[in-house]
């Protein structure tokens, strides 16, 4: 029976939060009023260690809070719930793309909206800017970092490991 | 390797990498998906990031989706959607019980700030990316200029700003015919 409440809320917070892994944040806190699996203390830790653990914020989450509530299976459920309606729900409007790709309609709207996203991308690393850059070394060292990704491209995840070694070496 | 294969090992790569979710491992899909795979093409990329921002869900999870179904139908959408979740359910879960005290750890805090201003990094190239490939003509130009001030100074969410373009790109579209 948890395991059926844990994947009916976690599939309501799929389907109902629009805008990624943020957006189940406040979803998750109205858990925390209904059910006692966790509570809006441990859920802010969670959302800490999301942030800093690899993959999407939203899924770490689920998977975190499922395994708190219910241990592994727990944890599954959640995450299987929270990512159900999007599968379905982008396989649908695929088809559809793939069926209307063509279309000129389709064309000039998309097109229009390549630089909005574009913008949206400038918006999430300046967000994240003003969050860890915080003094003139750590501005230094971003200023340093983006020359080197930009003037010697390499693989994003080697300058995520360096990034890492670098953030040891210079004590950030 | 079958291609479904290749498939799982893109996305599992893609989740196990990232770090911040979100537009935050739009370098990574680009790396793996656009330049090493040529699985799609960098517009591809964007246009499933736009519509992911507004399908529900984890918008990183759905451009895996999108990437899936368009390499390999139903099926290849199963198999990036699983792969790209996989490695947070084991870290998780197999880290659950130390990941508080783990982020306390001085040198593991210090790789995770060296993490983070290196992700600014690599999220401003990608803008500086899109300008060469995917945002060339005037209008274009003039729709980012507009979406930033909208996004920076009346703080218009992501959903409507992208509402905003689509419905500018269609009038823009049935006026000019």
């Amino acid at each position: 029976m948890l395991y059926g409440l844990l994947f009916f809320e976690f599939f309501k917070i799929g389907l109902f939060a629009i805008g990624g892994g943020m957006v189940t944040i406040p979803f998750l806190f109205d858990l925390t009023k209904k059910y006692d699996w966790f509570s809006a203390e441990e859920l802010t830790n969670m959302i800490a260690v999301s942030q800093s653990t690899p993959g999407p914020v939203g899924v770490n989450m689920a998977t975190y809070a499922g395994f708190q509530t219910a241990g592994i299976t727990g944890g599954l459920v959640a995450t299987f719930g929270l990512v159900l309606p999007s599968v379905i729900i982008v396989i649908w409007v695929s088809k559809l793309l793939n069926k209307y790709a063509e279309n000129p309609w389709i064309q000039a709207i998309m097109s229009s909206i390549r630089p909005a996203v574009a913008a949206l991308i400038l918006l999430a690393g300046v967000e994240l800017c003003k969050l860890s850059v915080t003094d003139w070394q750590s501005a230094l060292f971003a200023t340093a970092f983006f020359l080197l990704v930009h003037f010697y491209p390499k693989s994003p995840i080697f300058y995520i490991l360096l990034a890492a070694v670098l953030g040891i070496v210079l004590k950030l | 390797m079958s291609e479904y294969g290749k498939i799982f090992v893109s996305f599992f790569k893609i989740g196990l990498f990232t770090f911040g979710g979100g537009y935050a491992m739009l370098p990574l899909f680009r790396q793996e998906l656009v330049n090493k795979r040529e699985y799609i093409d960098e517009n591809e990329l964007l246009d499933y990031y736009s519509i992911g921002q507004c399908t529900p869900g984890v918008i990183a999870v759905n451009v895996a989706t999108f990437t899936g179904y368009k390499i390999c139908g139903v099926w290849g959408a199963v198999v990036a959607t699983f792969a790209i979740n996989l490695p947070s359910l084991v870290i998780i879960m197999a880290l659950a019980g130390i990941l508080n005290t783990l982020s306390e750890n001085p040198l593991v805090a210090q790789a995770f700030a060296g993490i983070r201003v290196g992700v600014i990094a690599l999220i401003l190239n990608e803008v500086i990316a899109l300008f060469k490939k995917s945002i060339v003509s005037k209008f274009q130009i003039g729709m980012f200029v507009c979406i930033l001030i909208l996004l920076f100074a009346v703080h218009l969410s992501a959903i409507a700003v992208v509402l905003f373009a689509a419905a500018t790109g269609g009038v823009k579209y049935w006026w000019g015919k």
